[in-house]
């Protein structure tokens, strides 16, 4: 069992409290999702060319200002990197392959948890309310954000096992539910020139959409193709730079609940985490349907 | 203003008078607890109940003919093994609405999650909205009107009971069917391994109109559903099939 969550705003006033807002939702799955806590807040868009990269130490207790002096001298018109705990955001004038290669030479202890221009992705072991409370994520303001709750059922509990996972440039996946073929794909993606970094199957999953982007499918067709060959039980909600999507397994034994009204449009794993938001008794509700892309854009 | 007390039996006595639950101020374990200090008592008694907001077993275990109404959305099993109670859920309903349900009514205003009435042994379930999947799954007695469309897979395994659905059916409807009965109004995306349509007879849209009747919806014509049932060529043994074990 996992818990999703994901706000999307259609109004200043759900921006200035988006990350409060998803708090709150997050707080709601704790039942559903005890192990590790993630968020993904798009946010503070990159100027002109200008790639954002959040980074992730796996050793605890890391030297984030003199890796913001490093990094301002590997890459020339660096931003000043923001450190929060074990994670820190940066942006550089240079593209995220360049900065993927840096780190894997000079700072293997580090990992990528994202790149792109707006997405930043904090993701830490323990309880909703400790985990946003270390990030400070009630204080974010934003467009559109992700949260989940893992309640680990097929691999361990770790950093690197929790989610949202990263599937390219602003783009990353949370997942409720559980695949059955995620190491034949593995193998087929680690072919395919994709890294991994866990046993665990919902990478995969955000591993194949990864793939399918970069073969040159919009996301609709990924998800659509998602339905092929990915076989298992899943809820995923997809964050995009513009807005998010949801997609569910055939089956669907996995809950969804979506609502919307003029401020905002939210997806959860239960209405209960909807029911935090403002206006929530007069939203209109419903459940998505199985094998159908949902998505939403600013 | 009702009180948050840890539930002494003073304070449950005077919330159980009260018969109001404001879930923001009182805890669910309170109104389930006060509920169940009903069981086996004949007493009819009107219970209102508020703020909700997506909790999970609502008003579950009751076991006394109370009259509950539950103003809001709520999450899973609400009504759960309901007994005797008649209880209105004025919103939608999660996951497993009137699950196991063995006598009684069960009414949701909006929308009903899946498995809605899972394996429900009687009582009526009436869901005014849609239903999601698996709606009725493994029923053994109940009966379920739904005012509008269920998702796939409903009425799986049903054993005994019946399922009036008004609107569409969505696939595999029937799947692994007992000896349940399905009438459907609209159209069905598809019928699950041995269920079978059957003829309507003038009876059986009588039974239809009396389960609306019961139901309280109005509005819709008994004539024109469709009967579906078992096949029983899956559950009886066939010697045809021997290889097969």
């Amino acid at each position: 069992m996992c818990g999703i969550v994901g706000l999307f705003s259609k109004s200043p006033s759900i921006e200035n409290h988006l990350g409060e807002l998803l708090a709150r939702m997050l707080i709601e799955m704790t039942e559903r999702g005890p192990d590790s806590t993630g968020v993904a807040v798009y946010r503070d868009r990159a100027p002109g060319s200008m790639t954002k990269i959040t980074l992730l130490s796996r050793d605890g207790e890391f030297d984030w200002q003199g890796m913001n002096d490093e990094v301002s001298r590997v890459f020339p018109g660096s931003g000043s990197l923001k450190s929060a705990e074990n994670h820190a955001v940066v942006t550089i004038d240079a593209p995220a392959s360049r900065f993927r290669e840096w780190v894997a030479g000079e700072h293997p202890e580090l990992y990528i948890n994202s790149t792109g221009t707006s997405m930043e992705i904090y993701k830490e072991k323990g309880l909703p309310s400790d985990v946003v409370d270390r990030f400070g994520v009630s204080a974010m303001q934003g467009t559109h954000a992700l949260g989940h709750t893992r309640m680990a059922t097929e691999s361990r509990v770790t950093t690197e096992h929790s989610h949202p996972f990263s599937t390219g440039e602003d783009l990353c996946l949370v997942h409720n539910g559980s695949l059955s073929n995620h190491n034949r794909l593995r193998e087929f993606l680690v072919k395919q020139g994709l890294d991994f970094y866990t046993d665990n199957d919902s990478e995969v999953a955000a591993g194949y959409l990864t793939w399918r982007l970069r073969e040159g499918m919009s996301l609709d067709e990924a998800l659509q193709a998602a339905l092929l060959d990915l076989d298992g039980f899943y809820t995923f909600a997809i964050g995009t730079r513009d807005g998010f999507a949801v997609l569910r397994d055939p089956i669907a034994c996995k809950p969804a609940v979506m609502a919307e009204t003029g401020d905002w449009v939210a997806m959860a794993s239960e209405y209960r985490a909807i029911a935090v938001l403002p206006g929530a008794d007069q939203a209109e509700c419903w459940e998505p349907e199985p094998a159908t892309v949902y998505s939403w854009s600013h | 203003m009702l009180g948050t007390g840890t539930g002494d039996g003073l304070q449950l006595e005077s919330l159980k008078l009260m018969r109001l639950f404001n879930l923001d101020e009182v805890s669910l374990r309170e109104l389930n607890q006060a509920l169940h200090d009903c069981n086996g008592s004949d007493e009819a008694s009107a219970w209102t109940v508020t703020n909700t907001k997506g909790k999970h077993a609502v008003a579950a275990g009751i076991d006394a003919p109370l009259e509950v109404t539950v103003n809001g959305h709520v999450g899973y099993y609400c009504a759960g093994m309901n007994k005797q109670g008649q209880v209105t859920i004025r919103g939608n309903a999660g996951p497993g609405v009137a699950e196991n349900m063995m006598s009684g009514l069960v009414r949701v205003t909006g929308n009903a999650s899946q498995y809605a009435g899972a394996s429900a042994h009687g009582g009526l379930l009436v869901i005014e909205g849609n239903a999601g999947s698996r709606c009725g799954i493994s029923m053994k007695g109940v009966d379920i009107v739904v005012r509008g469309s269920i998702g796939h897979m409903g009425a799986f395994m049903a054993q005994k009971g019946r399922m009036v659905i008004c609107g569409d059916a969505g696939g595999a409807l029937g799947d692994s069917l007992y000896e349940a009965r399905i009438f459907v109004k609209g159209e069905v995306a598809g019928l699950g391994a041995d269920c079978v349509e059957k003829p309507m007879a003038e009876e059986h849209e009588r039974e239809v109109a009396q389960l609306l009747e019961q139901a309280g919806i109005s509005g819709v014509d008994a004539a024109g559903f469709r009967r579906y049932g078992s096949a029983r060529k899956l559950y009886h043994f066939n010697i045809d099939n021997v290889d097969a074990y």
